[in-house]
């Protein structure tokens, strides 16, 4: 599948900010056989003083931005073409859960993608004794690793409610999930959580996501989301599947990656120390369009 | 003959040691198992033996008078906060035979050697995880290891540069290594203070020149880190966490010992790619930076971005600029105490030769082998978290001895083995302490300081040995009461003077001293505001006080002028010695604590005795005669502060910040003085009383001869250039400074700051006495404070 994507963030400050510099990770990732960028570019307005860029320890890309002091306004966009295929959901592969820690001991590897990373607490993912019962009940007499992913996933959708008011960025999976409220970044971190607790390494996927119309409509521009969901080790042999317990689905081509990490906080969109004197009002907007797909412009 | 000599020798009796007896379970250091005294030991032993009880008395009083003079002190926590403590010492040095040593230097350089192989590999290419012989998830799962780093190699080729080893010596005479230091060693500079106490109390026997000397090793340091900058302009820096952090002394000490500039994170910038120091001539170049910071707070952008003590940034200028850090940002990770279950192993993969000294026998509990070892011997063990740093025991509660746990709870950590680490329970060797004025043989271990040079590693002749507070191994660490010993390495050979001044390699070149980092400008800005504030504030209320006393209610209408001046000043006029007074004074120490490596130690501590003496003052005097004779007394103790300050400081931009902060906060309180007590409409007694405050009854007698009019008053206290607390005379010394700023005067060319200063002089030196009216006085006042504010926006922030 080939995408047009489009992504607009903006902040206002009340008044001019002290210089700062910015960490941006919003450039869709290079996943060999699954993701291909044919073009991208970022743009930062008003132009910063420096501006380099670098891949981070899991492969994301940042773009590093230092902006000039008396900043009343932030926009950055990007735009990119790129083709998604999603790996489809085969025979499961997976062991059964007993097996999985012998499986991962079989692992001698530090490089990005080993599972290593991704079963111990991480900063903002601590260990969490409710939501570790949640996911034990869930997943009784899963037969398989992936089995267990997707029980638990699905037993998430259903306890939980979406809600974009309930929690913040920095809320904890622990608070969300007493709350059993929460917004997609919510539902990744309580799915993580739980399946550390079970043994099976787990990551935090970051990107975007395309939201279809309701039939005989057409689609909105900007009404397509940054996204979060989950990524988990089944075993060497059906390696890491992606599942997104907001939708209750495994990822597919409607998920586009931006960069994996241990939690939000190593693939946070944006990250920085802009000193602000005032408050700042923030706003994002994403658009991503099968290319030829009609598509309804509202201003 | 040396030999010949100790062997003639005839041991010392014990007796003449007090009782001194080894605990028998473990060797100690004076004395043999046999009950004799080691031939190391011998000639200090004598003169110890030959000491009267009352001598050594003083001696140890007069090792802790060095200490106290030095304001040498460390940071203890306690329940939910923190106290300055007095360093302490233990005065009797432990002593280690050179040919001893020489093997601890050996094996030391090769464990330094070691780590920095496992470093390289770590942030390299992962091959001993790949390879099966590091387990991926104790480094995967640890917080030491910061991913950001991996990849990014240090361009002088080199990880480590400044590591500590923790030794102590087994039960069979052996030295055992007990923990690494790569992070941010500390102790290096108390060492130095220990030296200096411990051969004061003991000259005699130091002076003979068989102990090695530190400065040797300071030096080559030193002259290392300069030579590792890349440009002659740029600076090295010391990084500290600040005053609040356990060992902030040692950073200021060592700083100021080595001539480097001590910064705190945000003193530093990344500015185009590169290390700044924000100074008060713009951002200069830094090239090597000596972090006494953990890593992982160094940079809130890409590594704890909860820290507020880091540098924005510091990550991206090692990835683009040629820096160097000492330690390489992420070396905590090589203190995990696991890592020492398969160093052993590693050493002869890495290294080509096993472990010369061996560390103390540790093993993962991730392994089904060595969990079965600690069910079958758990009296000999203690567990502790594996991905642990630092000495076992120095952490309350983190470590237990296996069989202290009930099998249950044992049970429960080996089901969860990776968490764990389990390592043979230490039993140190013995070293004379001195306990009620008797020697008493207290556990002991070494701390081993290790500089990296041009000729390699270089290992300090001495060192910082930590002593029990009770014969339990586990009371070595100094949270816990233990205190600290001089180490001694004794030649047989005398050894040579060494100095920390280089030889000249080429003809003399004078050398301008770096320049001022901001914070440290402003904080000695205010230094000199709060102390002459409290100058202020203590001439004022002694006014007060006589007046009490002389005409009690009778003063009441000038007392009522006079009280707003102490009350803008945040002083409640109504006590003996106000609260106010002692905030002004906490607030001056304050400011003197964020710059003790450039204020002088003996201001330091007459800042301190002032700080004590009006705190004791304040539980006791009372209102009236008693307080204005406190009063004085603090006067006194005030002008020692000046004199020393003034006297010794040397005269650049240090000196020049303080300078201001001084004149501006006295322009301000005279102005205000004289606009409230010469005012046309103040009670009788106000023009006296404005001349007493203003230190100048002789000076108005012999100028004017006759009573106290306005117009006198006037010209002497505001206009006369001549009298040192005019206002015209700070002013003037404020205009000179101001110009001598960098770019305050670009020949002629005039900074806004220096622009202002001179349109205020100006006003000033125009007045006459009759024009200077109340009203002119308080808005010539708002043009002083608003000069503050310009100092401040250009060169403070």
């Amino acid at each position: 599948m080939r995408y047009g994507l489009n992504l607009k963030v903006k902040y206002e400050f009340d008044r001019p900010t002290g210089s700062g510099r910015q960490l941006l990770r919003v450039l869709p990732a290079e996943i060999a056989g699954a993701q291909t960028v044919l073009a991208s570019v970022l743009t930062v307005t008003p132009p910063p003083l420096e501006r380099r860029e670098f891949p981070d320890f899991f492969g994301t890309k940042v773009i590093e931005v230092v902006m000039p002091p008396g900043l009343t306004e932030l926009v950055i966009t990007m735009a990119a073409r790129l083709s998604r295929t999603a790996d489809p959901q085969g025979f499961d592969m997976s062991p059964p859960l007993a097996q999985l820690p012998a499986e991962l001991n079989g692992v001698y590897d530090l490089g990005p993608n080993s599972p290593h990373h991704f079963t111990a607490a991480s900063p903002r993912i601590a260990a969490g004794i409710e939501i570790a019962a949640f996911a034990r009940t869930a997943t009784a007499g899963a037969s398989s690793v992936r089995e267990a992913i997707e029980h638990f996933g699905l037993a998430i959708y259903s306890g939980m409610k979406f809600d974009s008011k309930a929690t913040e960025v920095d809320t904890s999976p622990a608070e969300a999930f007493s709350l059993r409220r929460g917004v997609c970044q919510d539902f990744a971190q309580i799915m993580i959580s739980g399946l550390r607790s079970l043994g099976i390494p787990s990551a935090y996927v970051a990107g975007f996501l395309r939201t279809l119309p309701p039939k005989g409509k057409p689609r909105l521009a900007g009404a397509d989301a940054m996204h979060a969901w989950t990524r988990a080790w089944a075993g060497i042999e059906a390696g890491w599947v992606e599942y997104d317990p907001t939708n209750a689905c495994f990822a597919e081509n409607n998920h586009i990656v931006v960069g994996y990490g241990r939690d939000y906080g190593d693939v946070a969109p944006v990250t920085g120390r802009l000193r602000l004197d005032g408050p700042q009002k923030g706003s994002h907007a994403v658009d991503l369009i099968e290319m030829d797909e009609p598509r309804l412009h509202v201003t | 003959m040396a030999d010949k000599k100790s062997a003639k020798a005839k041991p010392a009796p014990l007796q003449s040691l007090g009782d001194y007896k080894p605990l028998g379970s473990t060797p100690d250091e004076m004395v043999d198992a046999q009950g004799q005294i080691r031939p190391l030991w011998q000639a200090f032993a004598e003169a110890f033996a030959a000491l009267p009880p009352a001598e050594i008395a003083l001696r140890q009083a007069r090792a802790e008078q060095y200490l106290r003079d030095s304001g040498v002190f460390f940071r203890q926590y306690g329940a939910g906060q923190s106290t300055e403590r007095p360093w302490p010492l233990s005065p009797i040095p432990v002593l280690i035979d050179e040919s001893d040593w020489v093997h601890v230097s050996q094996a030391l350089t090769q464990r330094a050697d070691l780590l920095e192989a496992l470093m390289a590999d770590l942030y390299g290419e992962n091959r001993l995880v790949s390879e099966g012989l590091l387990p991926p998830a104790l480094i995967a799962s640890n917080p030491e290891w910061l991913r950001p780093m991996v990849g990014i190699r240090p361009h002088t080729g080199h990880y480590l540069h400044f590591v500590a080893f923790e030794i102590g010596r087994g039960p069979d005479g052996q030295w055992w290594v007990l923990a690494d230091r790569t992070q941010a060693p500390s102790g290096a500079g108390y060492a130095l203070e220990n030296r200096v106490a411990t051969s004061r109390a003991f000259a005699e026997i130091y002076g003979d020149g068989h102990i090695h000397r530190l400065a040797g090793f300071f030096r080559d340091f030193r002259d290392t880190l300069q030579s590792l900058r890349q440009d002659r302009d740029s600076r090295v820096v010391i990084l500290s966490p600040g005053p609040l952090n356990e060992t902030y002394y040692e950073h200021a000490y060592i700083a100021r010992y080595l001539g480097f500039t001590l910064v705190q994170g945000e003193d530093l910038v990344v500015d185009d790619g590169a290390l700044k120091v924000r100074t008060i001539s713009g951002l200069r170049p830094v090239d090597v930076l000596w972090r006494r910071l953990d890593s992982s707070y160094a940079d809130p952008m890409e590594l704890n971005p909860q820290s507020r003590l880091g540098t924005p940034g510091l990550v991206s200028a090692l990835r683009t600029q040629g820096l160097t850090l000492v330690n390489a940002l992420g070396s905590g990770i090589l203190e995990t105490r696991a890592l020492m279950a398969f160093l052993p192993k590693l050493a002869p993969i890495l290294l080509g030769a096993d472990l010369a000294i061996p560390n103390i026998a540790t093993w993962w509990c991730g392994g089904a082998t060595e969990r079965a070892r600690v069910k079958s011997a758990p009296q000999r063990m203690v567990l502790s978290p594996a991905l642990a740093t630092g000495m076992p025991f120095d952490r309350q509660g983190e470590t237990q001895l296996a069989s202290d746990l009930t099998p249950a709870e044992l049970a429960h950590r080996l089901a969860n083995g990776a968490d764990y680490v389990a390592q043979e329970a230490v039993t140190l060797s013995t070293t004379p302490a001195l306990v009620d004025g008797k020697l008493a043989p207290r556990p002991m271990i070494l701390r081993v300081f290790l500089a990296r040079t041009p000729k390699g590693w270089q290992v300090m002749p001495g060192g910082f040995a930590r002593i029990g507070a009770t014969p339990d191994p586990a009371a070595v660490a100094m949270q816990r009461g233990g205190s600290a010993a001089d180490v001694w390495i004794v030649t047989k050979d005398a050894v040579p003077a060494v100095s920390m001044v280089a030889p000249p390699t080429g003809p003399y070149r004078r050398t301008t001293p770096g320049a001022l980092p901001a914070r440290a400008a402003d904080n000695l800005f205010w230094l000199g505001r709060y102390i002459e504030r409290t100058e202020v504030i203590v001439r004022l209320l002694r006014a007060r006080n006589i007046r009490l006393a002389e005409s009690g209610a009778m003063a009441k209408p000038l007392l009522d002028v006079l009280d707003p001046l102490l009350e803008t000043l945040g002083v409640d006029p109504d006590t003996g010695i106000p609260q106010g007074l002692l905030d002004t004074l906490s607030d001056a120490t304050g400011s003197a604590g964020q710059v003790r490596d450039r204020f002088s130690p003996d201001a330091w501590s007459a800042l301190a005795d002032l700080n004590k003496t009006a705190r004791r003052m304040a539980t006791t005097v009372t209102p009236g005669d008693d307080a204005a004779r406190a009063l004085s007394s603090l006067l006194r103790k005030l002008a020692g502060i000046s004199g020393l300050v003034h006297e010794n400081m040397y005269r650049f931009f240090g000196w020049r910040f303080l300078t201001i902060g001084r004149l501006h906060e006295r322009a301000m309180g005279m102005t205000a003085l004289v606009a409230t007590l010469a005012d046309p409409e103040a009670p009788a007694g106000a023009l006296d009383l404005a001349v007493e405050v203003g230190d100048a009854v002789l000076t108005h007698r012999r100028r004017f001869t006759m009573r106290t009019s306005r117009d006198t008053v006037i010209d002497l206290l505001a206009l006369d250039p001549l009298n040192p607390r005019s206002i015209r005379h700070q002013i003037d010394g404020l205009q000179i400074q101001v110009d001598m700023l960098p770019g305050a005067n670009d020949h002629g060319a005039l900074s806004p700051l220096a622009r202002d200063m001179l349109r205020c002089h100006a006003a000033l030196a125009t007045e006459a006495p009759e024009t200077l009216t109340t009203e002119a006085l308080w808005q010539f006042r708002d043009r002083i404070a608003a000069l503050s504010e310009r100092l401040t926006e250009e060169y403070l922030r």
